[in-house]
């Protein structure tokens, strides 16, 4: 049997690459390590219920937007519809600093007020940037690497305000330190403040389960429990993957999603030429990852005093978005509330999500029983600043499990748990080995919806000729 | 295929890539940007959508030939009639 092309990993890119490409009739095998799908937006069992691994809330919602907007034009190539992504908008959400609050929701127009009464005398640079940002988009980022920090600053004269602006944009999808491309914040800023945030009501397991259905029903067939060992290159074209378990399995092309340096180990090729003749830096990975405990709740944290949908927070005036020195830096966070969302019905579990930034280099090197102990210590760090930021939740949940940059490598693969991947991105999804593409998020697109446009995009340029 | 309905085959298509418009009143003889909310990639699907179900190739010179109802049905009859 040869396949046209086999995907290598079953998560939101793989997937969605896999149901476009078998639509139009590609013979196509997408191939999974995990014995479950979904990559880094997957899902597991515990205290009886699905728990997501990754997802808190899917950005670029835009519901009445153009039908040019991400959400729309990626749903139009998936024959998806909106309704069938059952989801329902944030009611409200935060961004709180010290001595300062700022309050978003899907109506853009919030933040904006919200800044100039926070901040008198910024609304008009606010403006100034929400222009900008705009502005590039509609160029389709043909400008080349900026610093974000550099520019937002040059707008923005209060520095809270640009903490505070970056501290959301910089938990949702930046894969490197201290700053960002102003290219990949300028599509963050849109996806989470102008276009807004939605959840599924029964978390992704839904939507996983639709692009399976929908692949297998074009023909397209997947394995999981099968990772590949090898990629097989002859002649600068790759011929055949070798899985695990030592069969070969002759292709057309390759599409890995695993990530550029992830795939690097079972393909080398994919370096070849990169680093010193291409004039770039060597690809490093990336070194962001998190730790995120989960509780579920037993009254609904509205009726506790608590209305948000997402809170983001920092203890310290100055942003700090870096590998921490500690294990866990406690000083800054995310709190999802998942009931928070403006359900046709009541969720069955409403649950508080938290995560905080992690070291990945200190959580994989523990053994086996300092990863139990440290995983305690540091569980009861992080809840304590999580409980002093939702007073009145602590007596109402109960913790179901946390997990460290060690549980994310172990389950996806992805070197040092980095859930954003490498800084720097393959925008073409080009490798030396003609025929071997990279999708997701070593690709540049982030989130529920960027991982699907990631996967749709590069199956349309390479794959669909 | 008759040009009625190859005329059909083409609203089907359109209906399957965007189910939301209404393809009701679309005037044959007037270009289907102005009528349809279509961009480039839509387009794309449309003739992905006639390799598939029809095996009917079209050339990227012949897509000016898909501006309108007409002029694609009067493009896509010596293609499709025989089938």
């Amino acid at each position: 049997m040869r396949y046209d092309t086999v995907i290598i990993g079953a998560g939101l890119s793989g997937l969605a690459a896999g149901v476009r490409l078998a639509h139009y009739g590609k013979k196509i095998l997408i191939l999974e390590r995990h014995y479950r799908i979904g990559g880094l937006s997957s899902f597991y069992r515990a205290g009886g219920i699905d728990v997501d691994v990754g997802l808190h809330a899917v950005t670029n919602y835009n519901p009445s937007g153009p039908k040019s907007a991400p959400m729309a034009r990626l749903l139009r190539r998936l024959r998806i519809r909106l309704e069938d992504l059952e989801l329902f908008p944030q009611f409200e959400s935060r961004i709180t600093f010290p001595g300062a609050m700022l309050r978003f929701s899907n109506d853009p127009e919030l933040l904006s007020t919200q800044v100039e009464e926070v901040f008198p005398g910024q609304g008009e640079n606010f403006r100034k940037l929400a222009r900008l940002v705009d502005d590039l988009y509609s160029r389709d980022f043909e400008s080349g690497p900026a610093s974000a920090r550099k520019i937002v600053s040059s707008i923005i004269t209060e520095p809270l305000l640009v903490e505070m602006l970056f501290c959301p944009l910089m938990f949702y999808g930046c894969p490197q330190e201290d700053d960002m491309d102003f290219r990949q914040f300028a599509l963050i800023f849109l996806s989470v403040y102008n276009e807004g945030m939605a959840r599924p009501r029964r978390g992704i397991r839904p939507l996983l389960e639709l692009l399976e259905s929908r692949f297998e029903a074009s023909g397209g067939e997947l394995r999981t429990r099968c990772g590949v060992s090898r990629v097989e290159v002859e002649g600068g074209q790759a011929r055949a993957v070798i899985t695990d378990k030592g069969e070969r399995i002759e292709c057309g092309a390759v599409l890995s999603s695993a990530g550029l340096l992830e795939t690097a180990v079972i393909c080398p090729e994919v370096l070849a030429t990169r680093g010193s003749t291409a004039g770039g830096p060597e690809p490093e990975p990336g070194r962001m990852s998190f730790i995120e405990s989960i509780h579920a709740l037993d009254a609904p944290a509205r009726d506790c005093g608590h209305g948000f949908s997402l809170n983001f927070y920092s203890d310290d005036e100055k942003f700090i978005y870096r590998r921490p020195e500690e294990p866990v830096n406690t000083k800054s966070g995310v709190i999802c509330l998942t009931g928070n969302f403006d359900y046709d019905k009541p969720v069955d579990k409403e649950l508080l999500r938290h995560t905080q930034m992690a070291d990945p280099f200190y959580w994989e090197g523990l053994n086996k029983e300092e990863y139990a102990t440290e995983k305690k210590t540091w569980r009861k760090r992080s809840d304590h600043s999580l409980f002093t930021k939702v007073p009145g939740l602590a007596e109402h949940s109960t913790f179901l499990d946390m997990f460290t940059p060690a549980t994310i490598k172990k389950f996806t693969g992805h070197i040092n748990g980095a859930v954003y991947g490498a800084p720097v991105k393959i925008k073409d999804g080009i490798t030396p080995v003609e025929n071997l593409f990279i999708c997701g998020t070593d690709q540049g697109y982030l989130g529920i919806v960027g991982s699907m446009v990631s996967g749709v995009g590069i199956a349309n340029w390479h794959l669909l000729k | 295929m008759t040009g009625e309905g190859i005329r059909q085959a083409i609203l089907d298509i359109i209906k399957e890539i965007v189910p939301d418009e209404d393809l009701s009143s679309v005037d044959p003889e007037k270009p289907f940007r102005d009528q349809i909310d279509l961009d480039s990639m839509d387009f794309l699907d449309i003739v992905m959508e006639l390799r598939k179900r029809y095996s009917v190739e079209v050339p990227e010179q012949d897509y000016p030939h898909l501006l309108s109802m007409s002029s694609t049905v009067d493009y896509l009859l010596p293609k499709m009639e025989s089938l």
